[in-house]
């Protein structure tokens, strides 16, 4: 079970998700600090840790648009949030799993701040309303990713044929 | 049925006969571009060697581009310190293709690689930055990508697992009017495609109205591609590409020239007659709130924008100067330009455009992304309204989520700024 902690609307773009000014900070262990910097509640609210690794983003369509900035993605992915949104756009979507930030693709996705959320592999079940919500599925390249726990670990596994600890020096 | 121009390049790009949509594929690069945000992607590429044992080697030092635009000259030491540690990697990595913060060879990146012959048609090129496919105007297929992706095409000289897209082919027709321009012509179709119509998928341009249009124009079109949510803008390459390769890019060598199949199956078609197009502004703060721009004239705005990889180009320029020369920049407006580069900077500068925005009370910036993303030049005020020729209109861009943007073409940008307030360059300004 999964509390939606942010209820958003249509195209969130990665402006709002991590501010250009926060860009020079890079490194996936520094943005968290700045996720959703420009709206201070909910931002103070996962500085404070008071959001519980798991908790749900729940959005309209296009969430991620914007800028590729991969900040984006990690800032989130350092909170252990998941993203369900009706559909994402492409590069937000792409790095989010090349980090393993978790997004779930719900085009038909109601559920509000505080209602409770089961994300199964198929289907997401708001548990308040007892409605549910059919899931697309992943194309299999990109499950293929997340399986090998993300993209750094695949390309060391597709490209030099090594995972950390098999070197021979 | 045939194929598209993407499935084609994508198809000799794993040397293969054909490639269709929906397949995936994992094609070689022949372009991989970065700006300040290498920082990252240098942090994932020495992540993937870790603990491997292997020394970490760029697969083709030729074949990556690094571009500092973002924040130039840095605006803190965090952005100093970025770039410092780039250009120790840079050296030791052998990249040839740097273009550090100087005015004989600085400027936006997406300025930068066609500028300097680094876009080839038929190649597939990646950058971490969304609009990367401006690259398209010269007939590749240049899209944006994350950090950790470019860090595994550093590694591997491939993108792993990337969809072929379907295409959205547009026909263009007709002629431009005066003070019309490709600005106008993007604004209306991402107003027409929405913010997300394009998701996933390639928008082809063709007909008569793209034959004539030069590589400038092209890149505005490809550029806001994105904005529509397309993967990439595509142009077929032409005579127009061969000439902005030979004469201005300096490319020799054989060109790779094809353009798609003519039974090519294409998702939808779209047809504009650009004859009866008028200027348009996107309104906050989305990219697709679309209108002409008699629906928001008289809109007082604080700042004018000219400038960015969208519309800083030479005859964006000087579609700006002609409107301006002579005239001043209204009271409690101002005006800031940025050269798309610094080749572009010096030609304007011969040209007697900068003379003439700065007669007429603008400030002419340094080559750069600058305010478009808002981080260390040209931030605005509580409650100000900007308007400006970049790409993105998003709450919080140009540094402040309490402001508004509007975006717009130069013509439209130069004569708001005569007046102080959203203007039509068909009637105002002069």
């Amino acid at each position: 079970m999964a509390k939606v902690v942010l209820k958003l609307g249509d195209d969130i773009s990665t402006d709002i998700i991590y501010p250009g000014r926060y860009m020079a900070t890079v490194l996936p262990s520094e943005t968290p600090q700045y996720a959703f910097a420009d709206n201070a509640e909910f931002n103070g609210r996962l500085k404070r840790k008071e959001i519980p690794a798991g908790s749900v983003v729940v959005a309209g369509k296009n969430f991620g648009c914007g800028s590729s900035r991969e900040q984006a993605a990690s800032t989130l992915k350092g909170h252990e949030l998941a993203v369900v949104a009706r559909n994402f756009a492409r590069i937000f979507f792409q790095n989010s799993i090349n980090l393993g930030l978790r997004t779930i693709v719900c085009p038909g996705i109601e559920a509000e701040e505080g209602q409770d959320l089961d994300i199964t592999p198929d289907k997401v079940i708001n548990l308040t309303t007892g409605k549910s919500f059919p899931i697309e599925p992943l194309p299999k390249a990109r499950q293929a990713i997340i399986d090998a726990g993300g993209l750094i670990a695949y390309t060391r596994t597709r490209g030099l044929g090594k995972t950390p600890g098999s070197a021979k020096g | 049925m045939g194929l598209t121009i993407v499935e084609k390049i994508l198809a000799k790009a794993v040397r293969r006969p054909a490639v269709r949509a929906g397949e995936v594929v994992e094609p070689a690069v022949g372009m991989a571009m970065s700006h300040e945000n290498a920082a990252l992607v240098i942090n994932q590429f020495l992540e993937i060697y870790k603990d491997t044992g292997l020394e970490p080697k760029v697969w083709d030092p030729s074949k990556i581009a690094i571009i500092f635009d973002h924040r130039v000259p840095a605006e803190g030491s965090k952005t100093a310190t970025n770039q410092k540690k780039i250009r120790a990697f840079v050296a030791q990595q052998g990249i040839k293709k740097f273009h550090d913060i100087r005015g004989d060879q600085g400027g936006i990146c997406h300025q930068i690689l066609p500028e300097n012959g680094y876009v080839l048609p038929g190649r597939v090129v990646v950058g971490t930055d969304s609009h990367t496919t401006s690259h398209g105007a010269l007939g590749a297929f240049a899209f944006g990508i994350g950090a950790t992706e470019m860090a595994s095409v550093w590694t591997l000289g491939m993108v792993l697992n990337v969809e072929v897209p379907k295409t959205i082919k547009v026909v263009v027709k007709g002629r431009f009017p005066r003070h019309v321009l490709p600005k106008d012509l993007i604004l209306y179709l991402i107003g027409q495609l929405t913010a997300e119509g394009a998701n996933f998928k390639v928008i082809e341009f063709h007909g008569p109205a793209i034959k004539t249009m030069s590589t400038s124009g092209r890149l505005v079109l490809c550029n806001m591609s994105v904005e529509a949510g397309a993967t990439s803008g595509i142009v077929p390459p032409d005579a127009e590409t061969v000439r902005y390769l030979r004469s201005e890019a300096k490319v020799k060598g054989k060109l790779d020239l094809f353009g798609p199949d003519p039974d090519a199956e294409y998702d939808r078609v779209l047809e504009v007659d650009v004859a009866k197009l008028e200027p348009m502004v996107a309104c906050p703060h989305t990219v697709d709130n679309v209108k002409p721009v008699g629906a928001v004239r008289g809109v007082k705005v604080q700042q004018v924008v000219i400038g960015s990889c969208t519309n800083g180009r030479l005859d964006d320029l000087a579609a700006a100067a002609r409107i301006l020369k002579g005239k001043s920049v209204a009271k409690g407006t101002r005006m800031l330009v940025f050269p798309a580069s610094y080749r572009i900077y010096g030609q304007a500068l011969k040209l007697g455009y900068i003379a003439d925005f700065i007669k007429a009370g603008a400030v002419v910036m340094n080559s750069g992304c600058g305010p478009c993303l808002g981080v260390h030049q040209g931030a605005l005020g509580d409650g100000e309204v900007a308007l400006a020729t970049t790409n993105r209109n998003f709450k919080g861009r140009m540094g402040n989520p309490n402001a508004e943007v509007y975006l717009s073409s130069p013509a439209v940008a130069a004569a708001s700024a005569i007046k102080g307030a959203i203007t039509d360059p068909r009637k105002g300004g002069r």
